[in-house]
């Protein structure tokens, strides 16, 4: 897993985000159920999760990454149903973090799947 | 104008009918600059300014987009405003101003500059997304760019002006529409555009006529020129002269008459007056014309064309991408049904260059053809399709049968596309209505033969009548040889029509003849069950339908069927036409299809 994303090529994307490095991280791979994929409802819904908590939360999509908290970055996966993405969340409330989100990715976002 | 003016030549220019409606009055140009951005260094001391500049313009910017957002709720209702909420929704995102904020004090440089270049990542990403919607996004994120960037110039954004204007743009983006139309709007031309975009969309909700794809519009109009706009026809005169606007005043006088008589039609079934219930649906290529449908009071979708999906296109868009579009189709129009027509395409889809052009494409490789050479492409459609079919109001139609193996393969890998959802445990419509369409001679003679395979059968006219007259009606030279009231079309009509009927299936037609009010009373006589047409006409058909009983709609069809020319069988519609409708706008008039 861990060379995997040593191996995500740097794109604009990438560059556009400074963050810390990550020591301690968690790290999870979803996959998008609901029907419509993630669009601008559940893309909101996803990002007002994540300002909840102090957490870092990145997603990777086919070599993009981009922060979890960004609505416009977000929007740039493209993420459709059956979509896999890569989570990472560091900081210090990381687990609390990883577990809501991850419930939310595993409700579809209450979406129809 | 001046009276010491000269009058000014009057200019006709011709583009697509967008939001129906006839206006006239002055042109005001609203035209954006696309912003031109420098990239300028800020002194250290200045960089707080800098930044305080820039969070007073995103504030001016949320604030302005709030109150779009807000008034498109108003006037459009809460579904139709999100197309404001990704907006607002950037606009709010944290993560986006804390980098750009963290750049202008690294980098030394002009918010206008870091702004632009910041958002612009973005929407590169999003304009490559394979998936339209994203691509769409693309065009929010550069309307938000362009806010942001106009309110740090302090440029306020035009929203008042002054009496009634024709908005005149290149290019309208749907907030600008919107926040327009708070003044007295007349209607809206631009040069580009099609019926489907937001801007179309919205004038049609708010009831604004308009008309797009009007190349070269905007340099033959200055500020303050009287401008006339037939939302109907799709037509705009620069300068109309007394008798233009004379004859417009008319048709507008006879459109809105019609449309009074019209409007208490919608909740009403196609039924005639002793008790014949025909089913009038609609013709669709795109979902934005779903609304419109739903408005005009139809019974369902008669005819999807599913290939409205590859427009624009490289690649066939995969299974999920057609669910997406279809399940929005399916579930928009629920409880209605829906017919799918799989994809109608000539063979050139397929064709690289150094792959020979058919000589004659509508002999050649086309509609199910195609489809049954390439299985994994049909396979992949009909999954999708398959899956949209849960909710039992979807129909499966093929294109182009002309003999009864074609009919039956197409049949076996609707089989194998069960199969295939059901070992990934999907759900759908395992006795899912099953028609094909009759537009070849071939098919129409044994339509007996392919009736006992299928649900339901649909004339599509259009081709039915090029082949069985050999005429293309492209072809400006023999154009006039294609007669919709050919008495050999007639005859043949009701041969489909009878046979169709003997073998118990339902009998539609989905070509424009369904659409044409002059065949309305014949094709309700010969006994078509179902309408499907352009959504344009509906109203005027089901008032046709409900005019006429059908025990003396069969009388006029059995005498036009006695007709040995074109001619006489037209003059005899439009004599039958003016006894039981006479309302019905004529000829030129008529509803543009």
């Amino acid at each position: 897993m861990i060379g995997y994303w040593v191996e995500i090529p740097r794109t604009n994307i990438r560059q556009a985000f400074t963050h810390s490095h990550f020591l301690g991280m968690i790290e999870r791979e979803v996959v998008i159920k609901n029907r419509a994929g993630l669009h601008t409802r559940p893309a909101a819904t996803l990002v007002k999760l994540a300002a909840k908590f102090k957490a870092d939360f990145l997603i990777a999509k086919d070599g993009f990454e981009i922060n979890g908290k960004s609505i416009i970055g977000v929007m740039t996966l493209a993420a459709e149903q059956g979509a896999k993405l890569l989570l990472r969340f560091s900081g210090p409330d990381e687990e609390e973090a990883a577990e809501a989100i991850l419930q939310l990715f595993d409700r579809a976002f209450d979406e129809p799947t | 104008m001046t009276p010491t003016e000269p009058t000014r030549q009057e200019v006709v220019f011709r583009g697509i009918a967008a939001s129906a409606g006839i206006v006239w009055g002055p042109a005001y140009i609203f035209q954006k600059q696309t912003p031109v951005i420098s990239e300028n260094s800020v002194e250290a001391g200045h960089l707080d300014a800098e930044i305080h500049r820039l969070r007073s313009a995103v504030d001016r910017s949320r604030k302005e987009l709030a109150k779009i957002y807000e008034f498109a709720k108003q006037k459009l209702g809460d579904h139709q405003a999100k197309i404001f909420e990704a907006q607002l929704m950037i606009l709010e995102d944290l993560v986006l101003f804390e980098a750009i904020v963290k750049r202008i004090l690294a980098e030394q440089k002009n918010a206008e500059y870091i702004v632009h270049d910041e958002i612009e990542k973005y929407r590169r990403v999003m304009v490559a997304a394979t998936d339209e919607y994203t691509r769409e996004r693309a065009l929010d994120v550069e309307d938000v760019r362009n806010r942001i960037l106009r309110n740090l110039r302090d440029e306020k954004l035009i929203s008042r002006l002054d009496g009634s204007p024709v908005i005149v743009a290149p290019n309208l983006a749907a907030a600008d529409a919107l926040i327009l139309s708070r003044n007295t709007i007349l209607a809206y031309v631009t040069e580009v555009g099609g019926v489907t975009s937001h801007m179309a969309l919205l004038a049609r909700a708010l009831k604004i006529p308009a008309v797009v794809g009007l190349r070269q519009l905007t340099s033959a109009v200055h500020n303050g020129d009287r401008i006339l706009v037939d939302g109907y026809a799709g037509v705009v005169v620069v300068n109309p002269s007394p008798d233009t606007i004379k004859m417009y005043e008319e048709k507008r006088e006879r459109y809105r008459e019609f449309e009074e008589r019209l409007a208490g039609l919608r909740d009403l079934p196609a039924e005639t007056p002793d008790g014949r219930r025909v089913e009038l649906s609609a013709n669709v290529e795109l979902a934005e014309e779903l609304e419109f449908i739903k408005l005009q009071g139809a019974d369902g979708i008669g005819l999807y064309r599913s290939e409205s999906l590859l427009l624009g296109r490289e690649v066939f868009p995969n299974e999920e991408e057609q669910y997406r579009e279809y399940r929005m189709l399916v579930d928009t129009m629920y409880p209605k049904r829906v017919v799918i027509r799989t994809f109608d395409i000539g063979g050139d889809k397929f064709m690289t260059s150094q792959t020979s052009r058919e000589n004659n494409p509508f002999l050649g490789w086309r509609g199910i053809r195609v489809m049954l050479d390439r299985p994994e492409i049909f396979l992949e459609q009909l999954r999708a399709i398959l899956r949209v079919s849960d909710r039992r109001t979807v129909s499966i139609m093929f294109p182009m049968i002309s003999n009864i193996k074609e009919l039956r393969r197409a049949k076996e890998l609707v089989e194998d596309a069960k199969g295939q959802l059901r070992s990934r445990g999907l759900a759908f419509d395992d006795r899912v209505r099953i028609g094909t369409m009759i537009e070849v001679p071939a098919a129409a003679v044994i339509v007996e033969d392919l009736a006992r395979e299928v649900d339901f059968i649909s004339i599509g006219t259009n081709d039915l009548i090029q082949y069985l007259l050999a005429v293309d009606r492209g072809n400006d030279i023999v154009s006039g040889l294609y007669q919709e009231f050919h008495p050999a079309v007639v005859r043949f009509l009701r041969r489909i029509i009878e046979r169709g009927k003997e073998s118990r299936v339902r009998v539609a037609m989905c070509g424009e003849m369904a659409g044409d009010p002059l065949a309305t009373i014949l094709l309700l006589g010969l006994g078509l069950d179902e309408f499907s047409v352009v959504p344009k006409v509906l109203p005027e058909i089901k008032k046709i339908i409900r005019t006429v009983k059908y025990r003396d709609a069969k009388k006029i069809a059995k005498k036009a069927l006695t007709m040995v020319t074109e001619d006489e069988m037209k003059n005899y519609l439009a004599d039958v036409m003016k006894k039981y409708s006479p309302d019905i706008p004529r000829e030129e008039e008529r509803i543009q299809k």
